[in-house]
């Protein structure tokens, strides 16, 4: 995405610069909508116990979580994490914590 | 060579559409706008129309497959009146806001309850804030042409929101008046292709449309929609003035009748501005120095430009056929007293009269009346009433 289309779906544009009600006109922005402020509860990766067995990656409904170019899970990315505690309940090897976000 | 024809309000508005051979019309009938469709509908099953005629489940369906219809990138119409607007009501918001530029005929009926299908303004008024322009027309030859400019204003690219063009149910709709017709050909050169910039069908180019809009955005969308309410003026005038071009036939904001040595006015929408026409002639024909001033354009508000033209009278009638019941007035007269005290009017004296209502015939004799009252306001009198009725039994 160019820096130009960052801009008019940024928070920061102005009513000049933003598209016609709101219709978004190039794909991949929704990288920039960061959800990790909804978050009260937080997961954590416990990261000896995990198997990689990827349970917690198809579940995620945002991009919290994302695989690395070997297909191994890598650390939780928190700008996308609405603390919805899904990967927790499904995790077989209680690999993920979830505590209070402080 | 413009063709004569006489055709009633409602068959001018289809023979409009018929012309513009829209993309997609959607609608669902409901008096006094039902003949709109049914005789676009025959044109459709005769083939004198490339439309997509979808016959929906109730008004709501129409604007939203209309909304649809426009967002795919098609050019989409729809017709209704009085409880079939206020169904739209959800949908009206959401093709303004999404900035769609459909075009819609209003046959102005009077909203239940109690049940009621003449004519008052209502309907239009109660979605007189809902994002969308509003063109009001005196008789079918008006509606006709406002049906043709309307896609002009709604689609230009600085403005892209969706038109209303209102007319009085019956009165307008269904008295047969001498009219001149377009030929086709010019219609569909001064129409244009529809061309939007972005459209969901665009394989090309895919896009979304009617995001979650909170609150780090969605101010900033409908600032920018208030401007675009503000360029509209600017493209009315533009498109008026090609079309007077075209057919000789002159439109602006509002018209004036007989106001420049005025000392009184009225100002009153639609149909019964001809009645009031006839009363100035005669009063006229008296002495006695009475104008009328017409508003075609009531959304955007030409608040600057109207309170320009008022200043120099000594009394002011705005009659309202609609009531805001807000135990201050009328809806044109709120909106034309707030633009005087806004611009720094100060000459005039101000009174409303609310008339008609569910179709009751407001008769010359009842515009004698106010414009008698105005004259007793201008001698120097005072006003001993401002928000008054006129035609209802005490």
């Amino acid at each position: 995405m160019s820096k130009r289309e960052e801009k008019i779906y940024s928070p920061d544009v102005g009513w000049k610069d933003i598209t016609h009600g709101g219709t978004i006109t190039t794909a991949g922005n929704a990288e920039l909508f960061l959800t990790g402020d909804w978050r009260s509860m937080k997961p954590v990766w416990l990261k000896d116990k995990c198997k990689q067995c990827l349970m917690c990656y198809y579940v995620c409904p945002d991009t919290a979580i994302l695989i690395d170019e070997n297909g191994k899970r890598i650390d939780f990315n928190y700008n996308h994490c609405k603390g919805c505690g899904i990967c927790y309940k499904v995790c077989p090897f209680k690999a993920i914590d979830f505590v209070n976000e402080i | 060579m413009a063709i004569r024809e006489r055709l009633s309000g409602n068959e001018a508005v289809a023979y409009a559409m018929k012309q513009i051979n829209p993309d997609v019309v959607a609608a669902f009938p409901i008096t006094p706008s039902t003949e709109i469709p049914q005789y676009f509908s025959a044109y459709v099953a005769n083939g004198e129309v490339n439309t997509e005629f979808i016959p929906v489940e109730s008004e709501h369906s129409a604007m939203s497959a209309c909304i649809g219809a426009q967002a795919a990138g098609g050019r989409a119409m729809t017709a209704t009146s009085a409880n079939g607007l206020a169904l739209m009501w959800e949908m009206l918001y959401i093709a303004s806001g999404a900035r769609l530029p459909i075009v819609m005929a209003c046959v102005n009926r009077a909203l239940s309850g109690p049940i009621n299908i003449h004519n008052d303004h209502s309907d239009s008024m109660g979605a007189r804030d809902s994002g969308w322009i509003q063109l009001y027309s005196e008789s079918s030859q008006e509606a006709y042409d406002n049906m043709l400019m309307a896609h002009r204003i709604a689609e230009h690219p600085d403005v892209l929101l969706p038109v209303m063009v209102c007319q009085d149910g019956f009165i307008t709709s269904h008295a047969i008046e001498n009219i001149e017709l377009l030929e086709d050909e010019k219609v569909k050169e001064f129409v244009g292709e529809y061309k939007p910039a972005h459209y969901l069908l665009n394989k090309e180019n895919p896009i979304a449309i009617g995001p979650l809009d909170h609150f780090t955005h969605y101010f900033e969308h409908k600032r920018q929609q208030a401007e675009a309410m503000r360029n509209a003026k600017k493209v009315i005038l533009e498109v008026a003035d090609e079309f007077y071009k075209l057919t000789g036939r002159k439109y602006g904001y509002f018209e004036e009748y007989k106001t420049d040595d005025a000392e009184v006015c009225i100002v009153v929408l639609n149909s019964t501005a001809g009645t009031a026409k006839f009363v100035v002639d005669k009063m006229r024909e008296e002495g006695k120095k009475v104008g009328l001033v017409k508003p075609r354009v009531f959304r955007p508000f030409p608040a600057p430009e109207i309170a320009g033209a008022l200043a120099r009278f000594k009394a002011v009638a705005v009659m309202d056929k609609a009531d805001s019941f807000n135990a201050a007035g009328g809806p044109l007269f709120t909106e034309i007293t707030s633009a005087v005290l806004a611009h720094g009017a100060t000459g005039p004296k101000f009174i409303n009269y609310i008339y008609g209502l569910g179709g009751r015939d407001v008769k010359a004799d009842d515009i004698e009346f106010i414009y008698n009252k105005l004259l007793e306001i201008a001698a120097p009198g005072k006003v001993d009433s401002i928000y008054n009725y006129i035609g209802v039994r005490e």
